[in-house]
């Protein structure tokens, strides 16, 4: 039998996710990490909230016919917010397609946020006003994108990180495994947070990996790897947390997984029965990340039904506007078609703009 | 100065690096030994191992990360080594290097170089010679750049390191020893095609390796007494319109040389353009040469694949010389 040497153990995850609170909600007994402060737990919470009202708004609005479709991160809140709140401004962050709440979290404004999947653009925000990347819908490439921005602030002299967001099929591909590379020998500062929600779209992790966990696949890259609860917003946070301070230290990356569970289909036009055991489901609503933080916030006094509706009334707010925002006219210019594929249009496409602003007249 | 395409590209980088901070040079083994063409030699010396490294084997890696650096602020300039291996990188160079600016409404912009050497005629073995450009050309948001002559590759691949866009830069394996005067104060617009040899009867299109082989072809024309006008391309997207089509209108025959397959070739693209713009001054259809619509062959068997002056001249014989034949005045 061949024996782990310590400096294999240093990047190996726990045979357990790290975790916080237990399901139920209760501190979990000698608990690996620090719990985060009191005002940032009420903080994951609100944001939370917000968040999973947000979800629930776009995916009504996909009924309404208002978005072309909406992947849902609903049960995902944890890793979505958690993740987000322990980033700085001046760090970047790199979603996915199922990475909205992520995004309203860093305070992209959710009309925004929407605009791809409503089909107005390609992109609604400005990559650089919080410093978030172009959501990604081809799996893995944005690793590649975080990795890149991260070794250019280390060149420049800055001490920003990056963290890039990806999903357990998202792993399987080539750029995930160029990116681990790269970072583990360039020592970029990039967090690599895998959200291992069981599927990828119905294929299962039994036909994805044969690894012991995802964050095995660190060690091969001397990459540092964390296993952690991703239902559980405080060892969400507290893990990012640690990894942002060791990538802004000089310590290099950090792949986490946090293991988590997609309550919705792919995406609405996905039917889940067809491939998940209703009873699975049901389970996962049982570690609900939401209950889980409520629970406890309540158990020490922190959080009492004035404080919650209060985050619920802010929350109707905010659907609200995500509802307004999407029931105002797309204004969609046909002379943009031309106008952005290069820094000054070719004369073929200056002649092709012409040509339809000739067809619309 | 006399200088080979391979020095002149080495002098570029060079000067590129010196003139701005933002510049890198990456990619396999363009660090210590220079780039196994010896484009980069000397650089990572010059410049640090900061500014010019060699990076892990991955082109997927290489032009991924190439996208982040640019989209904060650097100016990558990056090798492929070979063209085919440069495939496993499509999918950045398409999906994002292409797509970025469009994607963003402009915000976000990619000033980055990919250097391919590509083509054969250097006796290369498989997946070491192929012709892509075609991949490249087809995709919206990318400049392609091949120059013909050494003075053309430092001034094209210098103004590609300036251009805000991203520059596919494809530097013709077969010319890399070529030597010739390099005139660094002459400046060398992008996105314009240059006629090489001015003639009166028919007009060459050729681009990067077959510039050579055009000119050549020229000459022999001579003897059978066609006078051959060869327009080098230089930029083969955006596609300068202007220079060729005036070329075409003026002698009214054209054939177009390139080494890559014929099948939806950019030889094809040539020919439905000037067929659009130059119909009633043609007396002749356009013809295309180019290599055979097969894998690149082993380096036996690429003498008979490659196009070569007998080619070309057969083309030429072809544009039925006699115009009251074809009735056109």
């Amino acid at each position: 039998m061949t024996t782990v040497t310590s400096a294999e153990r240093a990047l190996l995850p726990t045979d357990e996710p790290l975790a916080l609170l237990s399901a139920a909600g209760e501190l979990v007994a000698d608990p690996a990490l620090p719990m985060p402060a009191d005002e940032v737990l009420l903080d994951l919470h609100r944001k939370m909230v917000l968040g999973r009202r947000f979800d629930a708004q776009a995916t009504a609005l996909t009924k309404q016919g208002r978005l072309a479709v909406y992947p849902s991160s609903r049960g995902q809140e944890a890793c979505e917010v958690g993740a987000v709140a322990a980033l700085e401004e001046r760090d970047w962050l790199f979603p996915t397609y199922r990475d909205s709440v992520a995004l309203v979290t860093r305070g992209v404004d959710p009309v925004e946020t929407l605009t791809l999947l409503q089909g107005g653009w390609h992109l609604g925000y400005d990559p650089y006003e919080h410093r978030v990347g172009p959501q990604c819908t081809p799996l893995a490439t944005n690793t590649l994108h975080a990795v890149g921005v991260a070794h250019a602030a280390r060149f420049k002299g800055e001490d920003s990180v990056a963290l890039v967001l990806l999903g357990d099929g998202a792993t399987s591909e080539g750029d995930t495994h160029e990116a681990l590379n790269f970072a583990g020998v360039w020592q970029a500062p990039v967090i690599f947070l895998v959200q291992n929600n069981g599927y990828a779209i119905s294929v299962p992790m039994s036909k994805q990996n044969a690894a012991p966990s995802l964050a095995h696949k660190g060690i091969g890259y001397g990459v540092p790897s964390v296993l952690v609860d991703g239902n559980d917003p405080a060892a969400v946070y507290a893990v990012v947390r640690d990894a942002v301070r060791a990538a802004r230290e000089g310590g290099g990356p950090t792949l986490i997984e946090a293991r988590t569970y997609r309550i919705e289909a792919h995406t609405n036009a996905d039917d889940a029965n067809r491939y998940r055991d209703p009873s699975e489901v049901a389970y996962w609503l049982g570690r609900d990340p939401l209950d889980r933080i409520e629970a406890y916030l309540r158990s020490r006094g922190l959080l009492d039904d004035t404080r919650r509706d209060a985050v619920l009334a802010e929350a109707e707010a905010f659907a609200s506007k995500v509802r307004d925002g999407m029931n105002a006219e797309v204004a969609a210019d046909p002379a943009d078609l031309f106008r952005h594929v290069y820094a000054e249009p070719t004369p073929a496409l200056r002649e092709q703009a012409a040509q339809l602003a000739e067809e619309l007249r | 100065m006399t200088l080979s395409m391979a020095g002149a590209l080495n002098r570029g980088l060079a000067d590129a690096l010196e003139a701005d901070d933002r510049v890198l040079v990456f990619g396999e083994d363009v660090g210590p030994l220079g780039g196994v063409f010896r484009v980069t030699d000397g650089l990572t010396a010059r410049f640090g191992e900061k500014r010019v490294f060699d990076t892990p084997l991955a082109e997927s890696g290489i032009v991924g990360t190439a996208i982040g650096m640019a989209m904060n602020g650097l100016r990558p300039v990056v090798e492929m080594q070979f063209d085919a291996f440069a495939y496993p990188a499509f999918e950045q160079i398409t999906s994002h290097l292409a797509k970025l600016r469009n994607r963003t409404r402009g915000k976000v912009e990619l000033p980055v170089v990919v250097r391919i050497p590509y083509g054969g005629g250097i006796g290369g073995v498989e997946h070491h010679c192929d012709s892509s450009e075609m991949y490249y050309t087809h995709t919206p948001g990318l400049r392609v750049v091949t120059p013909g002559t050494p003075e053309d590759a430092y001034h094209l691949l210098r103004a590609s390191i300036d251009s805000p866009d991203p520059v596919i830069f494809l530097e013709p394996k077969r010319l890399y020893w070529a030597k010739s005067e390099v005139d660094f104060a002459a400046g060398v617009p992008m996105d314009r095609a240059v006629v090489r040899r001015t003639g009166s009867d028919v007009t060459l299109i050729a681009y990067g390796p077959m510039v050579q082989v055009a000119l050549e072809t020229a000459d022999a024309a001579r003897e059978e007494g066609w006078d051959a006008e060869v327009v080098d391309l230089r930029t083969l997207s955006p596609f300068d319109d202007e220079t060729v089509a005036a070329s075409v209108r003026k002698t009214g025959r054209a054939v177009v040389v390139h080494e890559a397959s014929g099948f939806c070739g950019y030889g094809a693209e040539v020919a439905a353009r000037l067929n659009e713009r130059c119909f009633h001054h043609l007396h002749a259809p356009i013809l295309r040469v180019t290599g055979y619509d097969i894998p690149y062959p082993p380096p036996k068997l690429e003498e008979h694949h490659l196009p070569n002056v007998d080619r070309v001249l057969d083309a030429i014989a072809r544009l039925q010389w006699d115009d009251e034949v074809i009735g056109v005045a």
